[in-house]
């Protein structure tokens, strides 16, 4: 077989997509990245259109999901960025160039692209797979051997896979090696088609974790089409929710769709357990924790008494300078004893600072206390979450 | 009836004949080669022309098939008028034999490339040229090969054949024990050229998995 690089361009930089005039990283300025004006989609074979009159803008750096029911637009809208269909009016701009205006084979060499079933080359063995493009556009083999070594380690890959074909991997392998082709020459976007639809759920949980470690670091714009809300959810900077012809429901980031659902359709299409799902995307370090009743455990029995007291609980949290030491409750103190004579108990359960509300109401809901008690990474003492703060942070 | 008091075979004459058994083989692979090599140049365009504008498959089809349905023999008399009597006619004649199978392998071969591979292949921007040669051929080579073998093996039977209207080949052996009523050499003939037949089936065999080693390595993972 012959080489890959005859076709292409000479060293064809998909980083040059800087024709924005951007103002300044790390502030509240953000650079609109792929933008869509007006864009219809008509198929010979439909009545109505398949995406109608559609409008977004996605900013750099962001991960976008398109979200909605089957057969609303969302997959057609993604594959017009990068003119795998083309759409039959509008604009669309990837990095400040309308693609319409671009070859759509080079335009598609600078854009990474995964889809549900990860589509590798059968024939050809996982190094060659994911030195497809960098091929394609001509590298030569040192800096494609260095970048395919970069990638597996990146994406968690044996080095021992490399050799194989894709037959031989398991569906969770070649989901990676997917996502590993996709970034082969680094592109600034990426689109990305249900690409962990197809394996079970344990394995998709544990690649859309991975998928977003990697995501936090190289900050890549993304737009990803799925029909699971859960996914978008948890993976989403920002959600579109479809309706039927590519209809914009709502797009805002998933906090808000779930606080506030522009819609009865956003309403139904996010579901039962809104409360829940909003909770999973809160960390405790986002809401107010409160002090807690708290005494050291040099305390006499009269300042725990007090502290319960004006606390109103019947339980205080004992400490050794910052530490936690535990818990002791009105009766252990009976006869008159200090707090340094009784042991005080252990938390079931506690939660850090990066821990989501969620986890932290199931603590809540299970403990002795009905609080969740907080603590940093050294068991130092920061407070409590109570449930009353949670219903707090939930309402509207 | 002398004939029959002879031994069936006369092993001696066999012995004796070792030259022309190498010559005549040699003959018959090369008069195999030429039309099965000449019909796949023709049915490779003709299958990705047919399968990707499909209007012209059934035309196609229809066509090769009606040439396949002319019996040999008469096709090769019907063209020694334009090629005078020689091995031509036959050559022409078996060439257009190994069109239909080809070229219904080639376009089977192709439509069967899974859509998401060539999807993926688009998506990151391969031409479609690109798409065909380095995506569709290769995934459709199994497809494609056991065409060629079919080809191949019937081929090599249809220029035993042949040797009625030109000279060479394994089929001289049977002209010639024809005329005199020869046992030995007719079997001798047929015994080879089907044992040419059986061989170059196992090749072939052999060719394909050298050239598509991702079909025995994901058999091999998939049962591990």
């Amino acid at each position: 077989m012959p080489g890959w690089s005859e076709f292409a361009g000479a060293d064809y930089d998909v980083g040059a997509h800087d024709g924005l005039g951007r103002t300044g990283r790390g502030g509240e300025a953000v650079t609109v990245m792929i933008s869509l004006r007006d864009v219809s989609k008509h198929f010979p074979s439909s009545s109505g259109n398949a995406v109608n009159d559609l409008s977004l803008d996605i900013n750099e750096g962001e991960l976008a999901v398109l979200v909605g029911p089957s057969g609303c637009g969302k997959t057609t809208t993604m594959r017009m960025i990068n003119r795998l269909i083309e759409p039959s009016s509008g604009e669309i701009f990837v990095g400040g160039s309308d693609v319409m205006k671009q070859d759509p084979v080079m335009l598609r060499r600078g854009i990474g692209y995964v889809i549900q079933s990860v589509g590798l080359l059968p024939h050809r063995t996982i190094e060659q797979n994911i030195a497809t493009v960098p091929q394609l556009l001509g590298w030569d083999e040192q800096r494609i051997g260095a970048r395919v070594r970069e990638l597996t380690a990146l994406l968690d890959l044996d080095d021992e896979l490399l050799r194989r074909y894709p037959g031989e991997l398991s569906g969770g392998q070649r989901q990676r090696v997917g996502v590993a082709r996709a970034l082969a020459v680094d592109p600034p976007v990426m689109l990305m088609d249900e690409p962990f639809a197809a394996v079970d759920p344990i394995i998709r949980a544990r690649l859309q974790d991975q998928f977003l470690d990697i995501q936090r670091r190289l900050r890549k714009t993304i737009v990803f089409v799925t029909h699971d809300i859960d996914e978008a959810i948890k993976l989403a900077d920002r959600i579109a929710i479809l309706n039927i012809g590519a209809k914009v429901e709502q797009y805002a980031p998933p906090e808000e769709i779930l606080r506030a659902p522009a819609s009865d359709f956003v309403s139904r299409f996010v579901g039962a357990e809104r409360g829940l799902k909003r909770l999973a995307l809160i960390s405790v370090a986002d809401v107010e924790i409160e002090p807690g009743p708290v005494v050291q455990r040099t305390a006499s029995q009269d300042e725990a008494r007090r502290a319960m007291r004006e606390a109103g609980t019947e339980w205080v949290v004992v400490l050794e300078g910052e530490k936690l030491l535990g818990w002791i409750d009105w009766w252990m103190m009976e006869g008159g004893r200090d707090v340094a004579a009784v042991e005080p108990r252990e938390f079931a359960a506690i939660v850090t600072p990066g821990s989501s509300l969620r986890t932290a109401l199931d603590i809540i809901v299970q403990s002795r206390t009905h609080v969740a008690v907080v603590v940093d990474n050294d068991n130092g003492y920061q407070g409590i979450v109570t449930l009353d703060r949670l219903t707090a942070e939930l309402r509207p | 009836m002398t004939v029959i008091a002879e031994p069936f075979i006369q092993w001696s004459w066999i012995f004796a004949h070792g030259h022309e058994m190498w010559t005549y083989t040699l003959q018959h692979l090369v008069l195999t080669v030429v039309p099965v090599v000449a019909g796949l140049a023709i049915s490779l365009p003709l299958g990705i022309l047919a399968q990707r504008h499909r209007r012209l498959y059934n035309p196609v089809i229809w066509i090769a098939g009606f040439l396949y349905t002319i019996p040999s023999l008469a096709l090769f008399v019907l063209l020694i008028p334009l090629t005078g009597l020689s091995l031509t006619p036959v050559e022409i004649a078996l060439t257009t034999y190994t069109l239909l199978i080809l070229i219904r392998n080639i376009v089977t071969g192709i439509d069967e490339v899974p859509a998401e591979v060539v999807d993926a292949a688009t998506g990151m921007g391969l031409t479609r040229r690109q798409t065909l040669w380095r995506v569709q051929i290769p995934l459709a080579m199994p497809a494609i090969m056991a065409g060629v073998r079919v080809a191949t093996v019937s081929t090599i039977g249809l220029v035993t054949v042949g040797a009625i209207i030109g000279r060479g080949g394994l089929g001289q052996f049977i002209t010639d024990g024809l005329q005199i009523l020869f046992t030995t050499e007719i079997l001798l003939g047929a015994v080879l050229s089907v044992l040419l037949a059986v061989l170059a089936d196992a090749g072939l065999l052999g060719l394909q998995r050298l050239i598509t080693p991702w079909t025995r390595k994901a058999l091999a993972g998939a049962t591990s």
